[in-house]
Formats: C-alpha cells, structure tokens, sequence
C-alpha cells in the first residue's frame, strides 16, 4: 500500500461521504423541521439540529389530520391488492410453467404484451368502468384496477419454470390437486420471487398517487400520498412542523422495511425494473 | 365411475388454474387499452351521453397547440437530463462503492443504503420536503446561498428553472437505483479479467476501466438506460405535488397532462390522445427493454 | 398385475414409444433397460398415469386405468431425482401423501385441522411414518429437511414416501443412478428385498444393464421405442434376439465378425457342418469372457494389449482376418511379453450367429454332441 493509493482512497471515500450527505439533506432536514417549533422554523437563523427535541409537531399531526386513517388505508390498499395479485398470479403461472394445454402460449404472449402497458394508460376505460360500477371512492377503487399483475404472473413463472419437473410429478402421484400443488408446493418454492414481488408491489402501491388522484376524492379513504398532499393543502404551507412530521410518519414503514431488509428491498426493486 | 374423463378433467384444471388471470388480464390490461385507442379519435368527455368521432383532431391539438405540445417536449428535455446524469452519478457512485467495499465492506453497505433510501422513500411526502427545502424565503436552499451573498431564485415558480429543479429531485431519486444495477454489474465482472488486463500492461486505475469495466458493464448499462427512461417518462408524482404543471404550462408533462385533461377538465377523448403518445413513448422503451432482455434472460 | 397393450405415444411428429405390449404378474421385479431416449422412462411414465398414450391401454390390477389419475392409481413412484419435497420435513415428507388420502379437504384445512377426527388421523399418520421410518433405518432424520441429507438417506426417505401407503404398484425411475458405486450395490439388495417382502409389482426402469440383469425377474429390453426383446435376464444374456439386444447386455461388449459365409469364417472361428443354411452371410457374436487364450484353440491372432484387472486380465487381439476382438484370461494368467502370437478358444455354445442385414438372431440347428467340447483345433 503506497501514499498515492491511500491519497486516492480518502479522495474517493470523501467524495462518496459528500455525495450521500447531500442526497440524504432532504431526510435530514424533514427530521430537524418535523421536531422544531413553529418560532424556530421561521426564524432566519438555520440549525440542523433543533433547540430542543419536541414531539408536538407529531402530535398536532396525528390531531388535526386523519394521518392514522391514511396509514390504515395505505395497509389495507397494499395488503388487499398484493392478496388479490398473489390469487390470480400464481396458479396461472403455475399452469404456464408447468402444464401443457391449448392456449398456453397464446396466455403467455398476453403477459409480456401486458408488460409493456403502464397502468397510466389504462386509467381512463377503468376510470369509466368503476364510475359504471359505482364503485369509485371506495377500496375497491383503489384496489381493483391491480389485481392482475402480469408482472406477478411473470416472476412467480420464471421461478417456476426453474423447478424440477419430478417434483411436480411426485406431487401428483401423492394425491394433491392441481390447486393444491399451486398452493402448496409451487408457492412455498417460489418464495425468493414472491417476497420479491411482494415488496416491488407494496413499495409501488404505497407510494402511489396518480390512482388515488383519480378514483376517490374521500379524504377518509386516501392512502398516505394522497392523503399528505390533504393536509399540505389544507394547511396552505404555514404549519410546516406538523406536515414534516407527518411525511415522517409517511415515510417511515417503507424506509425502516428497507434498513432492516436491505438485500431483499434491493432486489425487489431492482426486479420491478423489469417491468414496463 | 367417473362422470368426465380425463381430457375434460385436464381442461377444467387449466381452466381453473389460468382462467382467472387471463380474464382479468383482458378485463384490466387488453381492453381498456382498445378503448384508450378508441377513445383518442372522439371528443368524449365524462359524463357525457354521447360522442362524436372526430378523426386526428385530438392529436392534431397536440402537436399544433403550443401549450398543449409544451407536455410532450418537456417530457422530453426532463428525460434528457434525468437519463444521462442519474445514469453517470449511478456509475460513479458503484464505481465508488465497489472499490470501497474491497478494504470497509461494512462502510460501502451504509454508503449503499444512503444512496438507494431515496428509491424506498415514499416520493409525495419526499417532494414536500422538497419544497421546503426549495422555499423561496424559508427553504434551506436559499439560505445557505444567501450564506455565499447569492440571491436564491424562486426554484419551483420560475418558468425558465422549474423544470430543471424537478430533473434535480429526479436524478436525486434515481441515482441510488441505477447504482444498485451498476453495482450488481460490477460485482458479476470476474477478478481474473483485471489480471489479465494487468499483465497487458494496464495498471492504472483509468486504464483498467476502459480496458475492462466499461466494456464489460455494456449489457448492463444498456439495461439501465432503458430503466431510466421508462421511468422519466413517467415522472407525475412531483409535478403533481410541486408544480401542477405550472406556472405556465412549463413544467407540464405526459402524465400530468393526462391527469389534467382527463380528470380535471374531463376531456377523456383528448386526454386519450395524450395517452397514447405517452404510451408510444414508453412502448419504444419497453420494447428496447425486451430485446435487451431476451439476450439475456432464456425464456422456455 | 401390469398389462400394457399395443401402447404408442408420439410427441408431435416424433413417436416415442411404437405398439408396446408387456405383461408383469403380480409381485414381480420387471426392469425396464435401455439407452437414454429410448423411451423407458415415458413408458413408466404412462404406466404412473402422469403421462397418456396416444393409444393403447394400460390395465391394472385387471381394470382399465385409462380415467384414472396418477393418484387414483395408487402407484408410488421413487424418482431419479428423489424429487422430496424441499421445504417440508423428512416426517412430512412421508406423511403428505397420507394426509392428502386419508381426510378430507376440510380435515387438512387450518381450522379443520384440530377437529378431534382430524387429530385421530393425524395421530395414526404420526404412527405409520414411525413405523416405516423404522423399517427403512431413517428413524433419527425425521425432523431434517431434505437438504441436509446425503444422496442415500434421500433415497430411503423416498422410498420411504413410496412404501408408506401401500401402494399396489411400484415404480422406480433409475432410483440409483445418483448414488455412488458402493451405495448402489447395496440398496439394490435392499430394494429388491423390499420387493419380496411386501410382494408388490415393482418396475424398474434403468440404463444400467447389471442393476436390470442383478434385479429383475424380467427384463424389456427398450431399444428405439420398441420392446427389442422381453425375457428373464438368463435368456437376455444367453438368447438374445438381435445384435442390439446382444451389444446392450453384459458386462463387456460383444464381439462381432462378419463373415460372407458360415464356412468361411475369419480367424478360425467354426460352426457345426449342417447348422445354417448355406451361402447366408452372417454375423458372429462372442462375448469377451467366452473368449479365453488356450494354446490348442482354434481361433489365431495376434495379442495387441492387454489390461490387468486383478480377478482377470482383459486382452485385444487382432485375429487372422483383420478384426480386432477382447477376450478375457483368468487373473492368474501369465506371459512373457504383451505382444505375439495368441491361440484362443471358446465353447461352441457361446457362439451368437445373427443374419447380417437384418441383425436378428438365426438358430442353429445344433445336434447336441458339441454342445460341452472345446472345438476341436482346426488345421
């Protein structure tokens, strides 16, 4: 190890460290903010570090806003939508990846052709469709529109692809259907892609807006994004504390999830890349 | 005795086990976007009873109005600022990461997750902090600019920056994501490579790159490419929240006008239109995507 | 019981299997032996009923399964692969198949479950896997998961998972292949006492003609989609109908001479006056350990290599006539240098003479005096 190595090394590592001090400023600063007072925010004087820490700022949050609401909403929208995508996917990637009949192929076509369509531009028919149906401003608005995820279907037939045949085979000679086979056999290996898709689907249904935008317009049924943008607007951008403290509590799930799952939220996510 | 034989059994099986997805594929993917096709050629709006087919004339409004075009171009110029830096910084942080992780893997991990938490952050709540941070008066942007005696422009309301602010929380958003691709790039180049590349004389650290990394990384920068444009093309989320496509129509894109139109205005024929030139858009990339894919990944 | 007639399965364009017919009687070891893509594995295949034939039928137990599931068949099936399930338990492994028979699907459901009916059964379930865990030695392996097993604890846990229902029909699809040599020898003991023991068809398909001949009480010899021969291994060996039947049984491959004519033999080699018709050109078939160096033998060459084995050694000698055959010395066997000249001889029974187009087998019309002598040295 000579000098100019370790001279190169502290330049790399300080750029590194200054590249990820500013991309980390925006968490930073909604963390000061959301635990400073009003006084302090407005106060032409700026200190990363609030005078004192103060959870008033969350409790005005939880108050005068229905953020528990919206967290409660963004749990069953996710929770209901990956339930319905994980129903649907499965056993027809399972037939897709390990049974031969008329029309396999023709399926299949239909799922990479449905890779390419972004859910954007299926808005407004499904937009009509639910008004039709009566059905906007409720869950079913929010969740109904994903239920089928080729996406899903894709990744879970890779996975499938990928097993033993025999094992397929032995199952059958044991008595089990072939939706018991899905169940019980298909999904319990195919576990490294349903977990995958599991946190590509959450991460993307809770983060979204633009369906939310369109299909309610009940505050009580927002999803967290939604439900922020409420707030801030209600608000008019006077009571930053409060709305800094509620991104927070926005933010939180998904970041926590990912610290402590890192390996496997990288690869979900990487893994949605496939996608259109 | 059984009452269907086996053949009929098997396809009730298929039926069963397919047969769902498959109809809600149609139902949810195939048919709304025959009717998105459809639609873009009448002047249907929401709630109306009745429509009349009126040929190009949606698309027309959008290539000849200058307001309406405004979406579309700068759509364009937001993915040609977004795509090629997230892609460089994404790069140069891996690049970064990687040698890092050789002599303090624990410190290249909590480097990785600073860089990727933008990409876990729920982006809404992200683009308010954003606008704090990019307040006129208040923002810490602007202070500290004032610490240096400059005078901190009004990033989100003036016309000829705003679209330029909204790249910058782009790229900031996806650089962690196209470094995690670079780094699993990187990390599926073999060691014995670089030896090669050192015997043939190649030892400085610029040299190794040319002669190794960066043709090794093709496949996969390609890959990122093509990811990262996907997503620009989409971007809605903080034009939604920041902008609203303002002021002026100068920071407007695809989606949003989508939104606007359709949901707003309840143009649904039009905001058909803006659908399907967004969709094109995005087609070319999924389908470059696609191709990329298949050399890669065997499909059976 | 297993009847199998007139069964073709075609794959597109390709036919895999053509018109195969065969009989098992109840509680034999029938072997299905053959070349990889010959078709054995389809056959057992059709036979599991995971699989169906194009047409022809397939009886079991005297009854047409044509309708039948694979798990309405009640055959058991033992994998190359062992094909156990990874993420459940030795136990569990064993027990799925009774649980997926024994109840109901409201009895297996989560809150089915812990009905006192469901219990009983389970308890019973408990018992039976205790029972043939104990039988097979994997006792001690019921709580692991298959991949902390070796390939052999594997293989009894698969058998396991096959035995433990009672299954009327047993299939086995190379079950040994993924084992090492000295593991082989001895499961094929154990499976082949399983067989006598519990008195069940067992059919055994494999590529490998020692463990078909070591085994079976029948063997279909499977070349190219058709039963090229079906017989008991001592006929296979001793009889085989065709060349092919001949070159894929034994331990050494066969020898073959071609000759225009019966009486002009090359390198000495005779047949009886009389024995075949004349002016039939053949080919003469001579398995290596029926060729063995005898100072008076009628057969002249010359030694070429030769390779010590311990029990014997294995010699290549090019015989008069240009054709280089093996022959096989006892291990004691003795000589100064590796080349030169080699006198051999063989019984005259030992000779396999098969019609030179059609490769199939033409018998000698023997009258039964040379059947025990050395034929006699010839000029």
């Amino acid at each position: 190890m000579n000098s100019r190595n370790l001279i190169g090394r502290a330049i790399v590592l300080a750029l590194l460290f200054l590249g990820a001090m500013l991309v980390l400023t925006p968490f930073f600063w909604m963390l000061s903010l959301s635990f400073k007072s009003q006084a302090e925010i407005f106060s032409p004087t700026i200190s990363l570090f609030p005078d004192q820490l103060q959870w008033d700022n969350y409790r005005a949050a939880f108050e005068r806003t229905t953020l528990l609401r919206f967290l409660v909403n963004g749990l069953v929208v996710c929770g209901g939508i990956l339930f319905f995508q994980i129903l649907f996917a499965l056993p027809c990637a399972y037939a897709l990846a390990q049974r031969r009949f008329r029309g396999r192929s023709l399926i299949f076509g239909l799922v990479l052709a449905g890779l390419l369509v972004p859910f954007h531009v299926t808005a407004i028919p499904i937009f009509l469709g639910l008004a039709e149906l009566r059905l906007l401003n409720t869950y079913g608005a929010l969740i109904l529109p994903f239920v089928a995820s080729v996406f899903g279907i894709f990744l879970f037939r890779q996975a499938i692809s990928a097993m033993p045949v025999e094992l397929f085979e032995a199952a059958r000679i044991d008595g089990l259907s072939e939706g018991a086979i899905a169940w019980r056999i298909a999904l319990p290996l195919a576990m490294p892609a349903a977990t995958a898709f599991a946190i590509f689907s959450v991460v993307a249904h809770w983060n979204d807006l633009f369906w939310p935008l369109i299909a309610i317009s009940d505050p009580a049924l927002a999803p967290p994004p939604r439900g922020i943008l409420y707030f801030r607007d209600e608000e008019s951008g006077t009571d930053v504390g409060p709305l800094m403290a509620a991104a927070v509590v926005i933010v939180a799930p998904m970041v926590v999830a990912f610290l402590l799952a890192q390996r496997r939220f990288i690869q979900g996510l990487a893994v949605g890349g496939l996608k259109g | 005795m059984r009452l269907i034989d086996r053949t009929r059994a098997e396809a009730l099986a298929n039926l069963w086990l397919a047969g769902p997805a498959t109809v809600a594929m149609l139902v949810l993917i195939f048919i709304p976007v025959s009717i998105v096709a459809l639609l873009s050629f009448t002047d249907y709006q929401f709630g109306a009873r009745s429509f009349n087919w009126v040929g190009f004339d949606n698309y027309l409004i959008l290539i000849k109005d200058p307001q309406a075009r405004r979406a579309i171009t700068n759509t364009i110029v937001y993915a040609a600022i977004v795509i090629p830096l997230s892609i460089l910084f994404g790069l140069l942080v891996a690049l970064g990461l990687h040698s890092v992780m050789r002599y303090a893997p624990r410190l290249s991990a909590v480097l990785r997750a600073a860089y990727f938490l933008p990409v876990a952050a729920t982006l809404v709540a992200m683009a308010v902090v954003w606008q704090m941070l990019l307040h006129p008066n208040l923002g810490l942007v602007n202070h500290l600019l004032a610490a240096a005696d400059i005078r901190g422009p009004a990033w989100l309301s003036d016309r000829g920056l705003v679209l330029y602010t909204l790249a910058v929380i782009g790229i900031w958003q996806t650089v962690g994501y196209n470094m995690v691709l670079f780094l699993a790039g990187l990390a599926a180049i073999p060691e014995h490579l670089y030896d090669a590349a050192e015997i043939d004389g190649a030892n400085r650290g610029w040299e190794r790159f040319w002669t190794v990394t960066w043709p090794m990384l093709g496949p996969t920068t390609l890959f990122v490419v093509v990811v990262t444009a996907t997503g620009a093309f989409r971007v809605f989320e903080t034009v939604a929240t920041l902008t609203r496509g303002g002021p002026a129509f100068a920071s407007d894109v695809l989606v949003y006008a989508i939104y606007r139109e359709g949901f707003v205005y309840f143009k649904a024929g039009y905001s058909s239109a803006i659908t399907m030139v967004f969709f094109v858009f995005v087609l070319l990339f999924t389908l470059a995507k696609f191709r990329l894919m298949e050399s890669r990944v065997h499909y059976r | 019981m297993i009847e199998l007639r007139n069964v073709t399965r075609r794959f597109g364009t390709t036919t895999v299997l053509k018109d195969i017919s065969l009989a098992a009687e109840e509680g034999s070891f029938l072997a299905l032996l053959g070349p990889s893509g010959c078709g054995k594995s389809t056959l057992l295949r059709i036979i599991a009923g995971l699989d169906r034939p194009n047409s022809g039928e397939v009886i079991l137990g005297g009854r047409d399964v044509r309708n039948l599931t694979a798990a309405e068949r009640n055959v058991a099936m033992v994998f190359q692969s062992y094909a156990l399930y990874p993420h459940l338990t030795v136990a569990q492994n064993i027990a799925l198949p009774l649980a997926m028979r024994g109840r109901s699907r409201f009895e297996r459901s989560l809150i089915g479950r812990w009905f006192p009916a469901s219990r009983e059964k389970q308890q019973e379930e408990i018992r039976r896997v205790r029972e043939i865990a104990d039988q097979l030695g994997i006792q001690p392996l019921l709580e692991r998961k298959p991949s902390q097993l070796s390939g052999g604890q594997k293989q009894r846990v698969a058998v396991a998972r096959a035995l433990v229902r009672e299954p009327s029909i047993f299939l086995l699809d190379e079950p040994l292949s993924n084992l090492d040599a000295k593991l082989r020898v001895q499961m094929r003991a154990e499976i082949v006492a399983l067989n006598r023991r519990i008195g069940r068809t067992f059919v055994y398909v494999t590529h490998d003609q020692a463990e078909a001949m070591a085994m079976a009480d029948k063997v279909a010899v499977m070349l190219d989609g058709r039963i090229a021969q079906f017989a008991s291994p001592r006929e296979l060996y001793e009889t085989p109908v065709s060349m092919d039947v001949a070159a894929f049984v034994g331990l050494y491959p066969i020898n073959f001479t071609k000759a225009a004519d019966w009486t002009a033999l090359p390198g000495g080699f005779r047949l009886p006056p009389g024995s075949l018709p004349q002016g039939k050109q053949v080919i003469i078939g001579i398995r290596p350990e029926h060729l063995f160096p005898d100072p008076e033998g009628p057969v002249r060459g010359k030694l070429v290599r030769m390779e010590y084995q311990g029990a014997e050694v294995l010699l290549d000698v090019r015989i008069d006539g240009g054709t280089l055959v093996k022959a096989v010395a006892p291990g004691d066997w003795q000589r100064a240098e590796a080349r030169g000249d080699l006198r051999l001889s063989y019984l005259p029974r030992h000779l396999h003479v098969f019609a030179a187009g059609s490769g199939e087998r033409l018998e000698l019309a023997r009258d039964g005096q040379h059947e025990d002598e050395r034929a006699t040295t010839c000029g």
